[in-house]
């Protein structure tokens, strides 16, 4: 074989004497700051091998100097949490509800717990500052479908809204339309009428009698007198301009015709009691609690 | 055209490829009869219109052809083959915006969830694989098919073996595109990363393969040059190891023959080992073994100097490949693989980190004595920045295989902006670079349409992964911080819902980012189009290419 080697006048190396569709290969010697970093890593990954759990054997593996295992390191770390945190969740659980709020570290621990717990189960629906959205009730503010007391609170994380749980709050708005027992020009006086029961303008050809007269024969077995609602039967007051699922006339007459029946799962068995009683602080506390 | 000569017949290919393909259409229409699920019954439907349309093709093309076959040789030069490489260049392009353009819609919908619009054939679920598979393997696949059949053609100075095979590869793995992607839409999946594929797609692709192989080592195997060059050791690097990992990951039993339901033979950490043992070396083998063989060709070719060192060409080659079969398990640090698995990863993954900077170092040491031309020319530009995003991101890779680091890393936007800094700076660049110097070559132009489209190609690309690789690192190192703050109470600071508010800018940031993106890939498509429509004819044409290819 010829040599067909040359010298680069650029670089001043020589070439490998191979070329192939006009591309050739300078025979520079490898980098000496590569060869040197690569011996390093491989030397770095050699002691490494020797201080970490590395190689398989026949039936177990090597374990290193100090015989490392992240599942030991994990039991560390989940001691150390349970030792700034363990004693007080036991202290919470064991103190009655009514007592919570009035010790001030027990407090602070309950809505630093329940804050974390609603950010991963509630505010899905709640949304992550509690204010809720359609359908969603807000629990900032002081009106509450099945009671704003700490003790009502708690019943409704532990049991749920319609949950299928045997203790969960049940109470429907019943479909009126949907059903037959109002028919469609009824709804629109209803829904009328409840508007004029927050105050808010009613449509032209609204027959204010009419609309008391349907009102008092259909609506006020649940929702009471004046509309002002009933937190037995998670009824909601109607005066108060706060709506669950809107207050023009379309959102009304939706409601009265199909009626509504949101869900709230019940959260007893998936969350320990004393995360449950961290919880129903933490609502409480929120600002609308009774 | 058609004056069947006396001795005129059909080749072995021929009859027997028809032959194959008129049984198939057969089954498949059986298989689409019997189907046990709507998406099988529309894909074996789709096999058999294939099927069919392969059968007429080969026909027809026989019927259309002269007597003899095209020659190896003209008058003592090759007679290269370019049919099957401007077909995968073209779908190369064509994949690439649908990839570059579903990334973009799925970049939306996670900043503006409401864009899903609740259908489930457009979810994200759905989509990221369409993504995912559309660019790596479409977009990707297309340009290392194109590329390869190029350049072991030119390296070895001789004809791209077989007559209809290179076909068959082009085409039928363009059907493998058309059927995984499909699926995906129509929720057929494997849910194995890189690998969603199901079981028939699998095998169809195994077929495929194994004639790609075929093609590529029958042409080196008759090559007119002494040596083998080194990007055709980095292709077939590429090829047979893809070969393994297609195999090792895939093995799956089918619910029925006539269902697209299959389940995995690996179970459990196995599984989990033998996804990661696959997806990771899908980066190393397909990504980066693949794509530095383009980078050994077209960047001495445009550049016009010879390849930096031959030796450290040898040894970045053989030390690559050696490592970075082992550095799977860095994809499951802290799960339920064994410790000394991890480690193995983890040490593996740092050894790596030189080897692959060999490229680097080849890659832009090349350019001694041709800096300059990096002012005038956005081609070689392109290239050369994809060189450098390839060292940015191999140094990235081993630091966060550390698992200190990728204890705040992993299922972070981290790791989503580490891969698109991998495959937009790297595997996009060294791509668009090589489709650029390709498509005059393989059309007989004389050059691109326009070089100025091709510098604001350069630019808005380049600021589009500016913008996302920045949003993603500041997103993810953010989001891993806020998942492992504790409060001095022992709880954890934030909930996730919190950490997913707190990304909302950086997703925004970062579907700018792909928008700009997309928008380049256009700018060059477009710039292409002119190219092949328009463009000047090379004047002295080498020699004369057979036509109906």
């Amino acid at each position: 074989m010829t040599d067909h080697s040359e010298v680069d006048t650029v670089t001043g190396r020589s070439t490998t004497g191979h070329e192939w569709d006009g591309i050739k290969e300078l025979n520079t010697p490898l980098p000496r700051w590569w060869v040197i970093t690569f011996y390093l890593t491989i030397i770095w990954a050699i002691g490494y091998w020797i201080v970490y759990p590395a190689w398989p054997l026949i039936s177990s593996n090597t374990t290193g100097w100090f015989g490392y295992s992240s599942r030991a390191d994990v039991a560390v770390e989940l001691a150390s949490l349970e030792k700034i945190r363990g004693d007080k969740m036991v202290a919470l659980g064991k103190a009655p509800l009514a007592d919570i709020e009035k010790d001030p570290a027990l407090l602070a621990l309950a809505r630093a717990k329940g804050k974390t717990v609603f950010g991963d189960n509630c505010a899905p629906c709640h949304g992550s500052g509690a204010s809720g959205s359609k359908g969603y009730p807000n629990l900032n503010d002081d009106d509450w479908l099945w009671g704003g007391s700490l003790d009502q609170i708690m019943q409704t994380i532990q049991y749920g809204v319609r949950s299928g749980h045997s203790k969960t709050h049940e109470g429907q708005m019943l479909a009126f339309g949907k059903d037959g027992v109002l028919k469609a020009d009824e709804i629109v006086t209803v829904a009328n009428y409840v508007r004029s029961l927050a105050g808010l303008p009613t449509g032209q050809g609204f027959d204010k009698a009419k609309g008391e007269k349907l009102f008092a024969d259909n609506c006020v077995s649940c929702h009471g007198e004046g509309g002002k609602g009933n937190q037995e039967m998670g009824a909601p007051n109607l005066t108060d301009k706060i709506w669950l699922y809107g207050s023009d006339e379309a959102a009304l007459i939706e409601t009265i015709t199909n009626g509504r029946s949101g869900v709230m799962p019940a959260w007893e068995g998936r969350l320990d009691p004393a995360t449950i009683k961290a919880m129903a602080v933490y609502v409480h506390s929120l600002g609308g609690g009774k | 055209m058609s004056q069947p000569s006396m001795s005129k017949s059909m080749t072995v290919g021929e009859s027997g490829l028809a032959a194959l393909f008129a049984v198939t259409a057969f089954l498949c229409v059986i298989a689409a009869a019997k189907a046990l699920d709507a998406p099988f019954a529309f894909h074996a439907s789709l096999s058999a219109a294939a099927s069919l349309a392969a059968v007429f093709v080969i026909l027809n093309r026989y019927f259309e052809r002269p007597a003899a076959l095209p020659p190896a040789e003209i008058n003592g030069r090759p007679n290269y083959n370019m049919g099957p490489i401007k077909f995968s260049a073209f779908m190369a392009m064509f994949w690439g915006i649908a990839g570059f353009l579903v990334g973009l819609i799925i970049a939306s919908q996670l900043a503006w969830p409401a864009l899903n619009f609740d259908l489930p054939w457009i979810s994200f679920g759905r989509l990221r694989p369409l993504h995912t598979s559309a660019v790596i393997f479409a977009f990707g696949g297309n340009v290392l098919l194109a590329t390869s059949f190029y350049v072991v053609q030119k390296s070895c100075h001789v004809r791209l073996a077989g007559y209809l095979a290179p076909w068959f590869v082009v085409v039928g793995y363009n059907f493998f595109i058309l059927i995984a992607g499909t699926g995906y839409l129509l929720g057929v999946t494997q849910g194995k990363e890189y690998a969603e594929p199901e079981w028939y797609s699998d095998l169809w692709l195994t077929i495929v393969w194994v004639v790609y192989l075929l093609v590529f080592l029958v042409t080196i195997i008759k090559r007119k040059e002494p040596h083998i060059f080194v990007a055709n050791w980095f292709y077939l690097a590429f090829i047979v190891t893809i070969a393994v990992l297609h195999l090792g990951n895939n093995p799956a039993l089918p619910v029925s023959v006539f269902g697209s339901k299959s389940y995995i033979a690996w179970g459990g950490i196995q599984d989990a080992m033998f996804q990661w043992w696959y997806g990771h070396n899908a980066v190393g083998f397909f990504l980066t073994a693949g794509f530095l063989a383009i980078m050994y060709y077209f960047i001495p070719k445009r550049a016009e100097r010879p390849i930096y060192s031959y030796r450290l060409s040898i040894i970045h080659f053989w030390a690559l490949i050696f490592l970075y079969i082992w550095a799977g398990p860095h994809h499951l640090h802290y799960t339920a693989l064994p410790d000394w698995t991890q480690t193995l990863g983890m040490t593996f993954s740092i050894m790596l980190w030189m080897p692959s900077w060999g490229g680097m170092i080849n890659g832009l040491m090349t350019l001694s004595g041709a800096w300059d031309k990096l002012r005038t020319d956005p081609v070689l530009r392109m290239l050369v920045v994809s060189v450098a995003f390839y060292g940015m991101s191999t140094f990235e890779g081993p630091m966060m295989s550390i698992k200190v680091v990728n204890s705040l890393s992993h299922y972070t936007d981290w790791t989503i902006g580490h891969v698109h800094s991998g495959a937009l700076g790297w595997v996009g660049f060294v791509s668009f670079g090589a489709l650029y110097c390709l498509v005059p070559w393989a059309w007989n132009r004389k050059g691109l349409y326009s070089l100025k489209l091709v510098n604001w190609h350069f630019w808005i690309a380049t600021l589009g992964i500016v913008l996302y690789i920045s949003a993603m690192w500041v997103s993810g190192i953010l989001q891993g911080l806020m998942w492992r703050a504790y409060t001095s109470l022992g709880f954890l600071e934030y909930s996730f819902i919190e950490t997913v508010e707190a990304m909302h800018p950086f997703y925004i940031i970062r579907a700018a980012g792909g928008g700009l993106f997309l928008i380049g890939a256009l700018i060059m498509a477009y710039n292409l189009w002119m190219t092949v429509r328009a463009g000047e004819a090379e004047v002295q044409a080498p020699v004369a290419l057979q036509p109906a290819e």
